[in-house]
């Protein structure tokens, strides 16, 4: 017997009888009556070919659409360069580990380090970890390292919070006895700084503002609510979409203590929900940085006094603390942090700002058009990035007509609210053939 | 003899010196009336990014990565992390994941949820559990997830446990997901064998315990003989069993945790299951249950009715781990993975990793490296205590690990478990060809043999890598510590007086 993948299948018994051994003697530490009887119900092995068929099969019971969804809620479909995916797809980069060995492994540690600088940049902090799994986990890390920092157990968040991001931070943060107070939004949709200032007080940890937040929306006085936590001590978090920081004010600006975010808008497909890139950067400060969870890369020099690169601050790890980590996170999202800084390096300066914009644009001219053309409405008013919410009379009756003409509208938020997605994927044809064919069902 | 690639690679940020204008991505631009804008009050000032054709960053990145190693350069003995080839086929994969959307209308995308319940399906069969959740987006997720149903289940019971046994020889992620779900961490001392010592799990194993954590085979490669014992001390005191999958490639298709007793099972698909390792990431995990404890899985979980497949939450679910439904890529991957290797080649997984583990032992047993319970069968892993080497010539189980890379290998874990001194945790895994083991033996022969005869040149080893040992204390130092090009302008703006405090 051979297989493409086992070299030593064929000379199994000539291994065996140099060592002297037989088989039996490799598992003679296993009780006879656990060990598996019979054969496993799975299936016979494919060829290459065969496993290719069966994809293509399982691709044709998927609906092709005939543009990319109008689809976000966290993450947004964007065109992803082949560029990117040529780098991400080296095998040094691919195939490789953590770097542990770093003198061997100067390739991904530098491109790590380059990952950190841009996306610091991006965001005007000065440390950013090389990753975490995604914008929910870096959420539920974040508020732990708050709760680490100052023991206290409130966390205030948005009532507009992504009820996915939500989601994972109850589940991460439960066990700790963090509790949860919402803060509502306003007729804008940001903010209610009243309802925020009668909730914060000295017994709140951390306060989480997401920007934009679920409906798109861009808070627009952060300064205050900034300033308000400072003077009590309470850890500002900030939960960014960094393709918006190419237009708007960044987390570094506002003189947040952590942002979170995810960088699968940076060059990282839709995946069917992962990967994706959690996103944690904290200020230059080390109080902050030593409660940081995840991998950080840093700058030194080797033995000859030439540059290279380390994993640095690993004593906050796992595999040195144990239960007094400050996380148990170990395999972390590396290669699509390599997708972003690949991606954030063919944008540049320009074309960062160029991108944004035309996202800004396209999702105005989209809203615009449906708001004037169907006479729908939004719930709240603020000015938004990418994604917005319109009221239509019926979700399911639209969402049917789009799909029925290969296009997938916005995501479902109750039976007459829809939150759609914008993005550079989206021609105007694509958008206005949308909008027409709302009309005939209106 | 081999030398790995160096080149004077500058950062990203300091290639283009002329700081004239170029970009590596044309955007698509629509002609859209334009009267709209961020309004000034959230303008942000201009980002320092570079400014780069599409030719420069990809030879840039190009060159970094020549400076790296992986699985498909060479042999990466990392003990604990299974780094088995993984096949390129995998690749074929993305096109039933890559452009779709996690929360587009389940009616769209019935190829990969079936893709997705399949996978359930047989990870179930691998693992002898009654439920899979591929929600976990890497191994330690997984724990915390498992250890967060564990404690709901408790919770339910409205029994107070708030303690986790962990055995001593237990990866560094077990306490750490354990204390993360809030409970106290009592380690289990190994016995002279180095295996659980039942009679101090007995005398241990109480009413306030939630739970044991345990890997099997062990982290130095044992099987747990007494696992039935194991299982059967925990369940007697209410108590569950928790199984770190990290491990599985040493049995599996040999013996299944279900089988052994296990309650909650991870399994790691980026090891087990020949998922790329990516650098550090992404992986993908899997989070299987038995019995009552299938009703706390983390959701969605693909389930087929009438034909048709949709996304659902089990009645007790911790709810999500991840924002959205896993790392569908990857799971992809060990689909074609499983697909590929089929029952025939699965079931010679365990028989063939645990094969070549027992061979390097063999041809090291001459050598000064010492193991413990020399006669005991190795699974997947062993784990060398260079000890001996250490006192008798000063070379210490790092300096055999960089002495490695210079032979054109990648190194073992070093100094884990704790327990072992001077430790190389040595995973060879199924992929390794007869030859490249022989060369792998002989290399680190060759070292332990330099060891006496030039220990200094081995204490300044490697040197065919792109760079020498890296200073650490400057690396990590607060007033030297650079993690950002952020902070290295700052230093120069501040000649250097920018101290992490």
């Amino acid at each position: 017997m051979t297989h493409p993948w086992l070299p030593n299948l064929s000379s199994k018994e000539d291994i065996l009888k140099a060592m002297g051994k037989t088989e039996n003697d490799l598992f003679s530490d296993v009780p006879k009556e656990l060990m598996i009887k019979g054969e496993l119900s799975l299936p016979h092995a494919r060829s290459e070919y065969e496993v290719k068929m069966r994809l293509r099969e399982l691709k044709d019971k998927n609906v092709e659409l005939k543009y990319p969804p109008f689809l976000g809620g966290g993450v947004c479909p964007h065109y992803v360069p082949e560029a990117v995916k040529f780098i991400i797809g080296r095998s040094e980069f691919y195939t490789s580990y953590t770097p542990y060995q770093p003198e061997i492994s100067q390739g991904i540690l530098q491109a790590l380090y380059e990952y950190q600088s841009l996306m610091a940049e991006i965001l005007d902090m000065e440390v950013v970890n090389s990753s975490m799994y995604d914008w929910g986990s870096s959420l539920a890390e974040a508020v732990l390292m708050a709760f680490r920092i100052n023991g206290r157990k409130k966390v205030i968040i948005p009532e507009l919070i992504n009820p996915l991001h939500e989601e994972v931070l109850r589940t991460w943060t439960e066990p700790r006895g963090i509790q949860l107070v919402k803060v509502r939004p306003n007729e804008e949709g940001t903010l209610d700084l009243d309802d925020l200032s009668r909730k914060l007080n000295g017994e709140v940890s951390s306060i989480y503002v997401e920007q934009p937040n679920f409906y798109g929306i861009l808070e627009d006085n952060l300064e205050t609510v900034v300033d308000l936590a400072r003077k009590l001590k309470v850890v500002t978090i900030m939960g960014v979409n960094p393709l918006s920081l190419s237009l708007i004010k960044p987390p570094g600006e506002y003189g947040v203590d952590i942002a979170v975010g995810d960088g699968q808008e940076l060059g990282i497909p839709l995946n069917y929900g992962g990967p994706y890139m959690g996103i944690m950067a904290v200020r230059w400060d080390a109080r902050l940085v030593r409660q940081m969870p995840g991998r950080i890369v840093g700058k030194t020099k080797d033995e000859n006094g030439r540059q290279g690169y380390t994993l640095i601050l690993q004593t906050r790890e796992q595999f040195a603390r144990r239960e007094k980590a400050t996380s148990n996170i170990t395999t972390n999202e590396a290669l699509m942090a390599i997708a972003n800084a690949v991606y954030i390096s063919l944008l540049g300066k320009n074309g960062f700002k160029e991108l944004g914009e035309e996202i800004y644009k396209r999702s105005h001219y989209a809203m615009r058009k449906i708001v004037k053309e169907l006479g729908y409405s939004r719930k709240f008013q603020g000015d938004f990035f990418e994604e917005f919410e319109i009221n239509l009379k019926n979700y399911d009756k639209v969402h049917n007509a789009l799909l029925r003409h290969g296009i997938h509208g916005g995501l479902k938020l109750s039976d007459t609210s829809s939150l759609l997605c914008v993005t550079e994927v989206h021609s105007k044809k694509a958008i206005d053939e949308m909008v027409s064919v709302m009309k005939e069902v209106m | 003899m081999w030398r790995q690639a160096l080149w004077d690679e500058p950062l990203i940020f300091e290639i283009n010196k002329t700081g004239s204008s170029r970009q590596g991505i044309m955007i698509p631009k629509e002609d859209i009336e334009d009267d709209v804008s961020i309004p000034d009050s959230l303008r942000r000032k201009e980002i320092d990014l570079p400014e780069l054709t599409e030719n420069e960053v990809v030879r840039h990145f190009v060159r970094l990565s020549q400076m790296n190693y992986g699985v498909d350069t060479g042999m990466m003995p990392l003990g604990s992390c299974t780094m088995k080839y993984n096949p390129k086929s995998e690749e074929l994969a993305q096109t039933i994941t890559e452009d779709y959307h996690p929360l587009q209308d389940e009616s769209t995308v019935q190829g990969t949820l079936e893709m997705v319940y399949e996978t359930q399906e047989w990870l179930k069969e691998v693992t002898g559990m009654d439920e899979c959740s591929l929600q976990v987006p890497a191994g330690s997720a997984g724990e915390l997830a498992g250890v967060i149903m564990m404690r709901k289940y408790h919770l339910g019971k409205m029994s107070h446990k708030d303690e986790m046994l962990v055995a001593d020889t237990a990866h560094g992620t077990n306490p750490a997901s354990a204390s993360m779900g809030g409970y106290k961490v009592v380690y289990i001392k190994s016995n002279e064998e180095g295996l659980v010592d039942v009679d101090l799990l007995r005398s241990t194993v109480s009413e306030r315990t939630a739970g044991f954590m345990l890997t099997n085979p062990n982290t130095l490669g044992l099987f747990e003989e007494n696992i039935a014992e194991i299982s059967k001390v925990i369940h007697e005191k209410g108590g569950l069993l928790y199984y770190d999958g990290a491990n599985l490639n040493g049995i599996l298709g040999i013996v299944r945790p279900g089988d052994m007793g296990f309650d909650v099972v991870h399994l790691n698909l980026h090891k087990t299951f020949g998922v790329p390792h990516g650098g550090g990431g992404p992986g993908a995990g899997a989070l299987c249950a038995k019995g009552e404890m299938a009703r706390y899985l983390p959701y969605p979980i693909v389930k087929k009715a009438d034909g048709k497949f949709t996304l659902y939450k089990p009645e007790r679910s911790i709810g999500k781990i991840s924002s959205f439904n896993g790392n569908i890529g990857n799971v992809a991957r060990a689909y074609v993975y499983i697909l590929g290797l089929g029952k025939e080649g699965i079931s010679e997984i365990a028989r063939l990793s645990t094969l070549a583990t027992n061979y390097l032992i063999y041809k090291l047993k001459d050598s000064n490296l010492e193991l413990r319970s020399p006669d005991r069968p190795r699974k997947h892993e062993v784990v060398f205590s260079a000890k001996r080497i250490y006192d008798e010539t000063g070379v210490s189980a790092l300096d055999i690990a960089k002495g490695l890379l210079d032979e054109g290998f990648y190194a073992p874990t070093i100094y884990f478990p704790p327990i072992v001194e001077e430790a190389l945790m040595i995973e060879p895994t199924e992929t390794e060809s007869i030859e490249t083991l022989d060369m792998f033996a002989n290399a680190l022969l060759k070292i332990i043999e330099n060891a006496y005869k030039n220990p200094d040149r081995l204490r300044q080893s490697p040197s065919n890598t792109a760079v020498s040992r890296l200073d650490q204390t400057k690396a990590n130092h607060p007033s030297t510590v650079t993690p950002s090009y952020k902070v290295e302008k700052l230093r120069l703006l501040l000649k250097n007086d920018l101290i992490l405090k």
